[in-house]
């Protein structure tokens, strides 16, 4: 059970410091967490092991997933070192530190593990409950405060201070207008007038493409989705936005001695407009 | 010394200080508003001091004469844990005796000052600082603790210092000034180690409670205090080696001179040594240095007496030589003691008057003050040469003139001392008596007698009642003031209560009449070698080139030559050499230090990258190094 | 015993973590890879002494290391915000 244990964390352990991406190393520390909590196990801790189970790889590791998530999961890391030496000497440390803590260890004169089974002889959690609250009872107070203060530090660190009054939503949608930006809500992607993707771009009632209309995060990578509509009728996304553009203009051809605006105020936005282009 | 708390016209003798300074605060604050009055105000100070003074005088003649000494508690000065200063006059024989020497001499100075000043657009200037001296000086001799004496002994040295160099636009003047005052400050530092070893010795400053403590201390702290005070007395009374000050302080006006320069300030050294009697009487060798320095002096005053051809330098070689003969008598111990006094009360009459006599001749030729330029001045000046001829008498000691009866006494006590070094202080004040009388008599003959070498312009004339009166009563006391201080031993019997009984010496190493004979035919001899030398013979207009002792004596003997490549010089190079060291030693060092740890530092400062994770690395290195430590010391 | 070995390489592992890589995040998951490792070594101790308290302490770092986490990721939410980076080079102002 060891080797299995030994031969996969230390690899995800590893893995996990050569990753280019947050989200992988969180997901790599999660294997190593689960891991170690089989280790755990076999080692008579199984309360330990639960815990491990759902306070770190449940808990701590969502929260760890949820700042990637804030932070910008499209954030890589530049692996190229910025400090001179900073990895030579980082690893002839690392070398040296284990050397001498193997060194150490072998040189130690360490019992034959004498096993659980006296202790655990009323179960683990009720052997270790017996020990937190008598011999470890005083810590285990101070650990309480210890979490409040850190729920409180969490607060406040987390909390902004608002420096200016709230704004009405007469100042917001002023705002909003005077920026002489697009002031309407953003048009809606073209989801269901054409494909069920989020990444296929809406059209516009003169059959262009608007570009408002996808995620600048999805949109701007068109080197992954690429193979990714193959169910279209065109080749690749932009063919078959070619496609959607020539039917749309041939949709609108007999209508074009309706007035504009008369088109806008029965579609009452591009998203109509699009329906439109889709009848 | 038991001393009461003074009553009647005594408990007022604070006055006399209080006069004074009040006086002179007026003219000084007062500035040119006072000029009218100012010398007026300025010289009834002095006067009712001196009336104050004889009030007190005959209130202590009514005393019997062990109760004679009173003191006056002020107040408390300084009271800081186990240190007090009690603010207190002391009134004895001895303070009695210089008060009514300063308040009267001073007077007659002050009332001559309003002639001899007349020209002078400062004369309420000059005025103050003489009655800032008067009060000064009253404070040094009517202190009951060494350390108000010490205020007073500062006080007349900051007087001294302002009327030399009173005429401060002359260059001379501002320069020897400045030269007494350093040179003072040398004396005065004496004196304060002295009042500090007093202090740390036996916790007290106060006279009663020193010559107590003095008697149960160590020989080595009695004469280490003794020599320290001779160094004090040294300064102020141009004793060698301190002695150079003194000729140039001949550029303040001659009323200073006379006052200051010959009847009190210089003699405080005398007072010094003789008011601190009890500390010198229990060290023998202190005294006897004492004595040497008085020999010492006299001689080299009188020498350098001799070759002056400016009036009154002669005359300031010749107070150095007089002062010399009082510490002499001052280290004779006791039975020198009240014959210094002695000494010194008729010395002021008689230098004074010849001061003043000297001053009268200057006044009338125009400032003048080389003697081969006068000449034959007896016609035209009458008063002005009968009292000085008194003076002359006086103090070559010619009987009965009062210069006879003090310096024969001190002749005499110094041949009593017995041993070798009781002939060799004898033959040094009978020698100094010889000289005296040949520098004198070249003095008067060259001034008064003889062809008139008067330059062009000069017009002599006589000086004003003013200035003549002073001079009058000042021969007066030249005439009287010895015979009478002597008669029937009055004034050491006067004394004997402060200074202690001096006895009769049953020893006399020379029968007094003998020597007596032979001091006045010492002295005549004196006066013949200057009369074959300068009253037969034509004065040169110009000084001839003399022989090597001449010009060694025209240069204070090489006093300042001395003092220069002695003192001076060595200063100086030892100055330069501390600046080298201390320029490239000491901030070489330091600045070393300072740029090493600078460069270093700045080196070190970029260690601190800001980067985490080089503080990073450093720890992790750190948990490693602790590991192989932990690892070794196991081992 | 090889427990406590993998301990050891498992927390070598974590530290050059910490030392190399920029992103906060990372550094902190590093971290917390150290503290595993370290709770690892109390765990097989602790069946090594025969007794459960290896465990106990090992169950007050974990959490510790839960109070440690919630300030830390407070922390560079702070400074993401304020500085729009996550890598704890550009958090250098306070050098020399």
């Amino acid at each position: 059970m060891f080797w299995v244990i030994a031969v996969v964390s230390v690899p995800a352990a590893l893995g996990m410091i050569f990753a280019r991406k947050a989200v992988y190393c969180a997901l790599l520390l999660a294997v190593v967490m689960l891991s170690l909590a089989t280790a755990y196990a076999v080692l008579e801790a199984p309360f330990l092991a639960f815990v491990q189970v759902i306070v770190y790889t449940g808990a701590v590791l969502m929260l760890f997933l949820f700042v990637i998530m804030l932070v910008g999961v499209s954030s890589t890391d530049s692996l190229v070192e910025t400090i001179r030496g900073q990895r030579l000497w980082a690893g002839i440390a690392g070398l040296g530190f284990i050397v001498l803590l193997i060194l150490g260890l072998g040189q130690a004169t360490l019992p034959a593990a004498r096993g659980l089974a006296g202790a655990n002889r009323d179960g683990n959690v009720q052997g270790l409950a017996a020990l937190v609250f008598t011999k470890y009872v005083f810590a285990f107070e101070v650990t309480s405060a210890l979490l409040i203060t850190a729920a409180l530090g969490a607060m406040v660190l987390a909390h902004r201070e608002r420096t200016s009054p709230k704004p009405t939503q007469k100042e917001l949608s002023r705002r909003r207008f005077e920026s002489g930006r697009h002031p309407a809500p953003l048009p809606g992607p073209g989801t269901y007038a054409r494909h069920n993707a989020v990444d296929m771009p809406a059209l516009l009632p003169d059959g262009s493409v608007s570009e408002l209309s996808v995620n600048p995060v999805i949109g701007g990578r068109p080197e992954l989705n690429r193979s990714l509509h193959t169910d279209l009728e065109g080749e690749t996304e932009r063919d078959a936005v070619a496609d959607d553009v020539a039917a749309v203009r041939a949709a609108t051809v007999r209508g074009e001695a309706e007035p504009r605006p008369g088109t806008d105020a029965r579609s009452g936005g591009p998203s109509g407009a699009k329906e439109d282009g889709r009848k | 010394m038991h001393a009461t708390q003074a009553e009647g016209v005594q408990s007022l003798v604070w006055l006399l200080i209080a006069l004074p300074l009040a006086s002179a605060a007026v003219l000084l604050v007062g500035g040119r508003r006072t000029d009218k009055w100012g010398h007026l105000l300025g010289c009834a100070t002095p006067l009712a001091g001196f009336g104050i003074g004889v009030a007190a005088f005959v209130q202590m003649l009514g005393y019997p004469a062990e109760e004679r000494a009173r003191t006056l508690h002020l107040y408390e000065w300084i009271a800081v844990g186990g240190f007090n200063v009690d603010v207190g006059l002391l009134l004895d024989p001895l303070s009695v005796s210089f008060v009514l020497l300063i308040t009267g001499v001073g007077s007659l100075i002050h009332i001559y000052s309003i002639g001899y000043m007349s020209h002078d657009t400062d004369r309420r200037r000059f005025f103050a600082y003489l009655n800032l001296f008067i009060a000064a000086m009253l404070l040094l001799v009517l202190a009951d603790n060494y350390l108000a004496l010490y205020v007073g002994w500062e006080g007349v040295g900051l007087a001294s210092y302002l009327l030399i160099g009173f005429w401060q636009f002359k260059p001379s003047a501002a320069v020897a000034a400045k030269k007494a005052f350093v040179v003072n400050r040398v004396g005065d530092f004496g004196l304060s180690v002295a009042i500090m070893v007093m202090f740390g010795a036996f916790g007290v400053v106060s006279f009663t409670g020193v010559f107590g403590a003095v008697e149960g201390a160590s020989k080595g702290l009695v004469t280490a205090v003794g020599l320290l005070l001779l160094l004090g007395a040294c300064g102020k009374s141009a004793q060698l080696p301190l002695q150079t000050w003194l000729l140039d302080a001949m550029e303040g006006p001659t009323p200073v001179s006379a006052l200051i320069h010959a009847a009190t300030m210089v003699t405080a050294g005398v007072y010094l040594i003789v008011r601190s009697g009890p500390i010198f009487d229990l060290s023998p060798d202190a005294r006897l240095v004492v004595a040497i320095v008085g020999a010492a002096t006299l001689l080299v005053g009188a020498i350098i007496g001799c070759a002056k051809d400016d009036i009154k330098k002669g005359l300031a070689g010749s107070t150095m030589s007089q002062i010399g003969y009082m510490i002499l008598a001052a280290g004779l111990g006791p039975v020198g003691y009240a014959f210094a006094i002695m000494h010194l009360l008729t010395h002021g009459f008689f230098k004074a008057g010849l001061f003043l006599g000297a001053g009268s001749v200057m006044h009338a030729m125009n400032d003048e003050v080389d003697m081969r330029r006068y000449g034959g001045l007896y016609r035209v000046m009458p008063w002005t040469f009968v009292t000085f001829g008194f003076g002359y008498l006086a103090i070559i000691g010619i009987p009965p003139f009062s210069g006879f009866f003090s310096k024969d006494k001190i002749i005499e006590t110094a041949f009593n001392k017995g041993g070798t070094s009781g002939w060799i202080l004898g033959a040094c004040a009978l020698l100094g008596a010889g000289i005296t009388a040949y520098y004198m008599t070249r003095m008067v003959l060259m001034t008064f007698f003889g062809e008139r070498r008067w330059s062009d312009d000069a017009h002599p004339h006589e000086s004003p009642p003013v200035m003549v009166g002073p001079m009058v009563l000042l021969a007066l006391g030249s005439i009287f003031a010895g015979l009478l201080l002597t008669l029937g031993g009055r004034f050491q019997d006067f004394l004997a209560p402060v200074v202690g009984e001096s006895p009769e010496h049953g020893v006399h190493a020379i029968s007094p009449v003998v020597l007596t004979l032979i001091t006045l035919l010492v002295v005549i001899g004196g006066g013949i070698a200057a009369y074959v030398q300068y009253g037969r013979r034509t004065v040169p207009v110009v000084a001839p080139a003399g022989s090597f002792a001449t010009v060694a004596a025209r240069k204070d003997l090489y006093g300042d030559a001395i003092n220069e490549s002695l003192i001076m010089r060595p200063g100086q190079w030892l100055t330069r050499l501390t600046v080298f060291f201390d320029s490239r030693g000491v901030d070489g060092l330091v600045n070393t230090v300072a740029a090493t740890i600078g460069g270093t530092s700045g080196r070190v400062r970029r260690l601190q990258t800001g980067f985490v994770r080089s503080y990073a690395l450093s720890m992790f290195f750190g948990a490693a190094l602790v590991i192989g430590a932990l690892l070794l010391v196991r081992l | 015993m090889n427990y406590v070995i993998l301990s050891a390489i498992l927390f070598t592992i974590g530290a050059l973590g910490v030392l190399i890589r920029r992103n906060a995040i990372v550094v902190f998951m590093c971290v917390e890879l150290m503290l595993n490792a370290a709770n690892l070594a109390f765990v097989s101790f602790a069946r090594m002494s025969g007794n459960l308290d290896g465990q106990v302490i090992a169950f007050f770092v974990m959490v510790v290391a839960a109070a440690e986490v919630v300030v830390g990721l407070a922390i560079i939410m702070t400074i993401f915000r304020s500085r729009r980076s996550s890598s704890v080079d550009d958090a250098n102002l306070l050098k020399y």
